[in-house]
């Protein structure tokens, strides 16, 4: 049944760090890169390389500006995937049940076998996180790489999304937001992890950190000092050097004399 | 939202459809013999018609009957539950009508509760969206119901009615709109709440994911139609509710006046529909700095 778990043993997710993101696309294609080859049906592209090429996609990156009047533009990379949201509105609209929240992790999945492909948890997702793919005709989305996390087939250190494992900025954190003192739940509470969308009562589970701010033109530069002088004068070797070049002619005249 | 011609299709018919069905029900002095036959066969052709048609926009429609089974939480399974049980129903009754003619009365209520039902679970599948501001509200069943049942007066010849009931579903339509025209503002959803950036000043889309329009911006954020929104609303207004009221009051009411008065109902019904799916903003657009 679509029932929505009314708790969930852990709450597996990410915390992305929209400070350290550097907009380099890299999890978007490790994540198409594995999840076209494993679980569930391939994600297809369409014209891949006529006109308008498409393709269904788990994870997409977006590129904002954001304005504060009377300070610098500031560009913030954005990555989207599923937020596996506590109370997951995709689910429960569900006619077939193949869409589902599971109890032991909180992951949302699909059952390929069970979609009719009716589009309707698309539309009830206000994130965009799924997509339909064109070719299989069944709705994809964010697994959590449900099939590396716990496959023990795998290397520790590789037993999490692809997008995290493969994120060369460190932006992106996997971990149990269940556990308070999880690396996601300590980096959530410390850095003001936000919700997107809290007015429409999702309760996503994926936190994204907002950007340090930055420096602004009419700050004193802590570096400043640092770039005085150190001597003055020339001293020693250098010092008569310069002293028996300047007495020959020839000298190529400073700025301030010639204005 | 992108206007699927099977989901224009399959509302505007079944709506209809389940409409006459619903005046069928409740007729105190029902036809019988072959007159029951057509009037059946006509509500149960755009009924039937308009849900299979429904089918056409799946990705997997032999797996259909997977759908029946999530009535406990999905508006949809829901839907596909009470067509059943209404079309049953109604065609217990419409069968001791034509063979036996006699009105069963108690299943004619009954399916016509059902036929209504499903108009009603038809309308919760879009009015229970919060992505979608524009549908998201009560008015939007009403909009259904008062559509289905004016429309299903009109082809079951209850003129008298059918006059009355598309003054109201005209009411209903006006005022659907007029809210919904600031429904998406009203809701407070922008790029700031959806990058969580607001409260540092305004956000703006500087380049989206993809070079090329993805299967998000196809499915939602549709431009076409509403650049001539207010002429198709006029349009829209004109053939569902003008037209067929003045056929109706001019014309002496026939077979042929009431046809005429019905197609263009259903144009109408039809055109309000392409507008009820092309001019709703889901909040997928704002991250594409789109509606």
């Amino acid at each position: 049944m679509t029932d929505l778990p009314t708790t969930t043993d852990k709450k597996l997710g990410l915390v992305i760090d929209l400070d350290t993101c550097v907009g380099c696309h890299a999890c978007v294609i490790s994540c198409k890169g594995w999840n076209t080859e494993n679980y569930g049906a391939p994600l297809s592209d369409q014209r891949p390389y006529g006109e308008e090429p498409m393709g269904t996609f788990l994870n997409r990156v977006h590129s904002y500006e954001v304005k504060a009047e009377g300070q610098a533009a500031q560009t913030v990379h954005f990555p989207k995937s599923c937020l596996h949201c506590e109370n997951a509105p995709c689910v429960t609209v569900c006619p077939t049940g193949a869409s589902y929240k599971r109890k032991e992790d909180g992951i949302v999945l699909v059952n390929e076998q069970s979609c009719i492909g009716c589009g309707l948890c698309a539309w009830a997702c206000p994130y965009g996180a799924r997509e339909l793919d064109q070719e299989e005709g069944v709705m994809k989305k964010c697994t959590l790489c449900v099939d590396r996390i716990y496959n023990e087939n795998l290397p520790e250190e590789d037993r999490q999304p692809a997008c995290v494992r493969t994120c060369p900025a460190g932006a992106r954190h996997f971990g149990d937001f269940a556990d308070p003192e999880s690396n996601v739940s300590i980096l959530t509470a410390e850095r003001g992890g936000m919700d997107l969308m809290p007015e429409l009562d999702t309760a996503p589970v994926n936190k994204y950190l907002p950007p340090r701010l930055k420096d602004s033109f009419d700050d004193e530069s802590i570096l400043a000092p640092f770039l005085d002088p150190v001597a003055e004068e020339t001293q020693g070797f250098m010092g008569w050097l310069d002293k028996q070049l300047s007495r020959l002619p020839g000298d190529t005249k400073t700025q301030s004399e010639d204005v | 939202m992108h206007p699927a011609a099977s989901v224009i299709i399959f509302t505007t018919l079944s709506g209809i459809g389940l409409g006459m069905l619903a005046w069928l029900g409740i007729d105190p002095t029902p036809p019988t013999g072959w007159a029951a036959f057509w009037n059946f066969l006509l509500a149960f052709a755009l009924t039937v018609g308009g849900l299979i048609s429904s089918t056409f926009h799946l990705g997997h429609p032999e797996r259909a009957l997977k759908a029946f089974t999530q009535w406990r939480t999905s508006w949809l399974s829901r839907e596909g539950v009470c067509s059943v049980a209404a079309l049953s129903v109604m065609g217990l009754y419409a069968a001791g009508l034509v063979f036996f003619a006699k009105p069963i009365a108690p299943l004619g209520y009954i399916g016509a509760g059902l036929s209504l039902l499903t108009v009603y679970t038809t309308s919760m599948i879009y009015a229970q969206l919060a992505t979608i501001p524009r549908w998201n509200t009560p008015l939007t069943s009403v909009l259904y119901l008062s559509l289905a049942i004016a429309g299903g007066a009109l082809l079951a010849g209850r003129t008298g009615a059918a006059m009355a009931l598309l003054l109201v579903a005209a009411g209903a339509q006006l005022i659907w709109w007029m809210k919904g025209d600031t429904a998406f503002a009203d809701r407070g959803s922008d790029l700031g709440t959806a990058t969580g950036l607001g409260d540092r000043g305004e956000v703006r889309s500087l380049a989206h994911p993809h070079t090329s329009p993805n299967y998000l911006m196809r499915e939602f954020v549709y431009v076409v139609a509403r650049k001539h929104v207010q002429k198709l609303r006029i349009i829209a207004m004109l053939l569902m509710v003008a037209l067929p009221l003045l056929i109706l009051v001019a014309l002496p009411a026939n077979l042929f006046v009431i046809a005429l008065a019905a197609a263009s109902h259903l144009a109408g019904v039809a055109t309000s529909r392409w507008l009820f799916f092309a001019e709703a903003e889901h909040t997928v657009g704002i991250y594409y700095g789109m509606r």
